[in-house]
Order: structure tokens, then sequence, then C-alpha cells
């Protein structure tokens, strides 16, 4: 049996190492455009930072391609799909046969339609080859102001590490507040205030209309509210959306993201797609949607690599949520943390002095999300109940308490957590 | 297949919290209880944690999940199982610190570890020795170390 893979980060190793527990015998071959062996995307902001060496970035040991038998194609694009024929074309000319193909390919980076951000000074940071190319910037030109486009994850991100490599920062967000879709008003406004006491620069409901440059490179910007920022480094940290044009091309039902079940199985046999290209189910918001983060990524890959090998490991669904720490400050946003509505019920405690917040939003007398700043411990313990839909009403007022554990949750629960799933909840 | 694994009695639980001092002391450079807590306080910590409330107490330390949540969210490829012991050890080496695994496990047993590092701190089953230190040293067997069926 042929295996191929298109892609080579989380979704692809889920599913190598899930397939290969079922199936030592098939021939597995992963194609990725990029020149690198597998490593952590999500690491690349602390390698920019200078916290780690490239050799830390690597996400499995590097007998991983020869201990799980990948044949691994490098430097090579996938140019198209063919389902009937169940082959796959590249660049640079080859036709392959796959028996069970698994689509992982990941996210583009968002650009916003600008004219001349083809220079040097401009750059997305996604990839290995971004993080490369802002550090031979860095050191090659000096830096008095970067321009961060995008208050998100990946913005927050990037500004870490220019941060930490001492760069003073703009960070220009289109929103009326940095993480929109992570944090609430309270939660955002108390990163804003860790970001300025760390004299970066927030500018939000903004965002840039024109580029400059001087010699041939980036020299500044223009934003909307008609100020002007001289700076040397600008990049974009909006996002990603997802990859989904070999799909599209093949056939297959695309909506935002390559539509799939809980197999991960796409719209034709054999087909399987998986991670931030993938629109898969959420056990939150009770549809499938496209999220892109690295614990789903691995999760959705371990399930098609299972089913691929013929086994059925489907789960109940993801939880959109995700981790980054601000200025060394950390924060979580679980599930649905930061709705508002009716609908349901907030419990939040916060303390602006110690730079501490907690937000929990139940519904129906289940948690359905959670966010944390700065104390993070036993974090956690809220997913788990997101995630079983466990009826916390007997239990809300022990919620916020500050010895939050599993002492706190019902009994049954509890040892069904220490106990293991043998005990029903 | 069978594996060795620390099953919890929390009836028996006394809350006297000896399995933390025990493991702080395993997990430390000297494993000398009185240098580990003179000299290693600020730079070492327990991986089991003692739950207590009222009449109720018991010892938690990683469950050593089958499809480990930490596993699936680490960003560095620190969280790994152990092909021997099949148990999920953190790479203390690789770890950044980015507290995904806290975030999503369900028993909450993985701690920050900002003693002068910055990296998440869990239970290894005392890698390397016949029974965890926090078993070994529990007086009333709220803790046992026994083999168990896991998912091979």
């Amino acid at each position: 049996m042929q295996i191929i893979i298109i892609g080579n980060s989380a979704t692809a190793v889920g599913a190598i190492e899930s397939f290969r527990e079922y199936d030592q015998s098939a021939e597995i071959t992963v194609v990725s455009e990029e020149p690198h062996l597998i490593y952590s995307r999500p690491l690349l902001s602390h390698f920019l930072g200078k916290e780690i060496e490239r050799s830390r970035l690597a996400y499995r040991p590097s007998d991983f391609y020869v201990k799980h038998s990948i044949r691994p194609i490098l430097e090579d694009a996938v140019t198209a799909v063919e389902p009937e024929a169940h082959t796959i074309r590249t660049a640079s000319g080859l036709s392959l046969h796959y028996d069970k193909l698994l689509i992982c390919t990941g996210g583009t980076p968002i650009v916003p339609p600008l004219q001349g951000i083809d220079i040097p000074g401009i750059y997305t940071f996604t990839k290995l080859q971004d993080a490369l190319s802002i550090e031979r910037y860095i050191d090659d030109y000096p830096i008095s102001r970067a321009v961060v486009v995008g208050g998100g994850m990946i913005g927050i991100k990037a500004a870490n590490a220019l941060m930490k490599r001492g760069i003073p920062l703009t960070m220009v967000e289109l929103a009326p507040r940095i993480l929109s879709a992570a944090m609430d008003e309270a939660g955002s406004a108390m990163l804003t205030q860790i970001l300025a006491e760390h004299s970066v620069q927030v500018l939000t409901n903004n965002t840039v209309t024109s580029i400059h440059q001087s010699e041939g490179r980036f020299s500044g910007v223009t934003l909307r509210d008609g100020r002007e920022l001289g700076a040397e480094l600008l990049v974009f940290g909006i996002g990603v959306r997802p990859r989904v044009e070999l799909a599209k091309a093949a056939g297959l039902v695309v909506n935002k993201g390559i539509v799939v079940d809980k197999f991960m199985r796409a719209s034709a046999p054999d087909i399987y797609a998986a991670g931030d290209v993938a629109e898969a189910y959420d056990l939150v918001v009770d549809m499938n949607r496209t999220v892109a983060i690295w614990p789903n990524a691995y999760r959705q890959g371990a399930i098609a690599g299972a089913h691929m090998a013929g086994v059925d490991r489907a789960d109940i669904g993801g939880i959109a949520m995700n981790a980054v720490e601000v200025c060394g400050v950390p924060a979580m946003s679980i599930g649905n943390g930061n709705v508002t509505g009716s609908e349901y019920e907030v419990l939040s405690e916060i303390d602006e002095r110690s730079q501490n917040y907690k937000r929990l939003v139940l519904q129906n007398d289940r948690l359905v999300g959670a966010l944390l700043i700065g104390n993070i411990s036993r974090a956690g313990i809220y997913t788990g109940l997101i995630r079983h839909k466990l009826d916390v009403s007997s239990v809300r007022k022990n919620l916020l308490s500050e010895h939050f554990g599993l002492l706190s949750l019902p009994d049954q629960y509890r040892k069904h957590v220490v106990s293991g799933s043998s005990i029903e909840i | 297949m069978k594996k060795k694994r620390i099953v919890i009695h929390e009836e028996y639980c006394i809350g006297c919290r000896l399995c933390e001092v025990h493991c702080l002391v395993q997990h430390s450079k000297s494993r000398d209880i009185v240098k580990a807590f003179k000299e290693e306080r600020s730079s070492t910590m327990a991986r089991v944690m003692v739950e207590e409330s009222g009449p109720v107490s018991f010892a938690l330390q990683c469950r050593q999940c089958s499809e480990s949540n930490c596993l699936e969210a680490c960003i560095s490829g620190a969280m790994h199982r152990d092909p021997e012991t099949g148990a999920v050890v953190c790479d203390e080496s690789k770890c950044v610190g980015c507290w995904m695994c806290i975030m999503v496990c369900p028993a909450g047993a993985i701690r920050q570890n900002l003693t002068g590092t910055h990296i998440a701190s869990k239970c290894d089953l005392c890698y390397g020795s016949a029974m965890p230190a926090c078993v070994l040293n529990c007086p009333n067997e709220a803790l046992t170390y026994e083999e168990v069926e896991v998912r091979d």
C-alpha cells in the first residue's frame, strides 16, 4: 500500500506516528515544498528571539523518517491531485500513485493588498525561511523600529521575538482590540497594558494604507488615520487562510477549508485532509470549522493516520484554544472564552495590579469557554470540563476558587480523571 | 500490554505530603533531603501535588494517559513517550515553557517550573528507579505501583 502525505508539519507527524502503530509495512511518502525536515513552526518566534538555537526547532529526532520508514520528497511542490486516477503530480515532474492520500497543506499567511510590499524589509512570519530572512535582515541593517501588522497570535509571537532582540515596536491592529478572536475586552485591555509597559506602541482600529521605501528597502508606513511611521522592518502577522487550492482544483468539497468527516475523510474516496487546511468538527460551536492550532493539527493527523490504517479513532471533536506569553505573562483562551450574550453565564475575577484574570463562560450549566491571564495553573481541568460537557451546576461556586482542583468537582468526575476511563462520569 | 503505573487510593491518603517532600528530593541534584530543602529549594520542585478539601485528600501526579493530550499539544517535541516504560516524559532540554500541555491536561497534573528555569514540570515515574519516590515513601499505601493494562 502507498500512503502519500502532502505537508510536513504537526499533522503529518500525527498521521505517521498513529499510522505506524497499526501498520509497519505500507510505504509512506511525505511531499513538502520546504527544504527542511520536520520543524516546529510555533517555535520560530523563540528562535527569532534567540531563546533557542536552530537545532531545537527540530520537532522530532533526526532519525524520525528512518525509524518510521518514511520517504521524504523535499523542495518539491504538489501541482495536482487526481482523485480518479489516485495520483499526484509535482513541480519536478513526478507522478506518484497513492492508495490513501492525506492533504495537510496548512495555511497561507494573509497579506493585505498593498502596493510595493515585495521589497526587502517586509516579511510574513509562518515559515523557517521567514524567520531566517528576518534574522539576516536584522543582522544586515540597523532597525530603529519595526511595525507588526496584526495583533492576533502570530502578531504577538512576532512581537515577542522582536522585543527579545531589543527592537522598538509598533503593533497595528484593524480590530478595536488585540487578540480579539481569543480574548474579551477586559483580557485584551490587560494584555495591551502589559505590552505598553514593555514600550510596545499598540494602535487599534487602524491599518497600514501605504508602504514607503527608500533605496529599494522598506522605510515606513502611512496608517489609515493619516499618521506616518518611520520603520525599517515590517512583519505581517495577520493570520493564515487554509491552503485549499489543490483540493479545490481536484474537485473536493471545500468551504473555508476542506470539508471532512469525523475520520478526516474528504469528499473523494481515499483522500483525507487534516490540520489547518481542514474544516473539521468543533465540539464547542457544534459545527465544522477551520481552527489553525497545533493540538488540533496533531490530533486530526492521528485520527486520519489511524483510519488510513483501517482503525477507527474518531474522537468527539476539537476545541479552539491557544496559549501565548505576552512579555512573559501567560495567557490562554479555551473554547468560547470571549463570548458575550444573555445565553451565557460568566464567572470572572480580575486583579489588574497583579495582572491576573480569569473568565469562565457557562451555557446550560456546562462550561463552554475559559480565559486565563497570569495564573494558569490547572487550566487543563477547565479544558477537560469543556470537552466532557460536564454539568457543573452543583460546583459552580468552586470554579473560581483559589484552590481550584479536581476536589472542586463532582466525585464521579474526579474518579474518572484520576482512575481512568473505566469509571463512568 | 501491562505496564507499571501509580494507582491513587484517596481513601487511604492522610494528607501528610511526604510524597511531595520525597518527589522534590528525588528530582533534586543532591538527592539528599536536607540539601534539597536547604540549598536547592529555589531550583527544584515536586511533581506530585496533594489536593485537600475537608476530610478528603489525595496525591495526584501525571496519569500517563494512553492518548495524551499533552503529547499532542506540545509544540517543541519535548513531550514524548518513553519507549520502555510507556510513560509520558518531558525532555527538559527541549521544553520552552509555552504551557500548551498545562492547557490540555485534564488532571491539571503539569505545572510551570519557574525555579530559575521556564519549563513544564511533570511526573516521570522516577525514571530509572524500581519504585517512584512518592509511592515508596507513602506511609499508608495511598499510592501504589501496580501492573495495569495499558493500550499498546
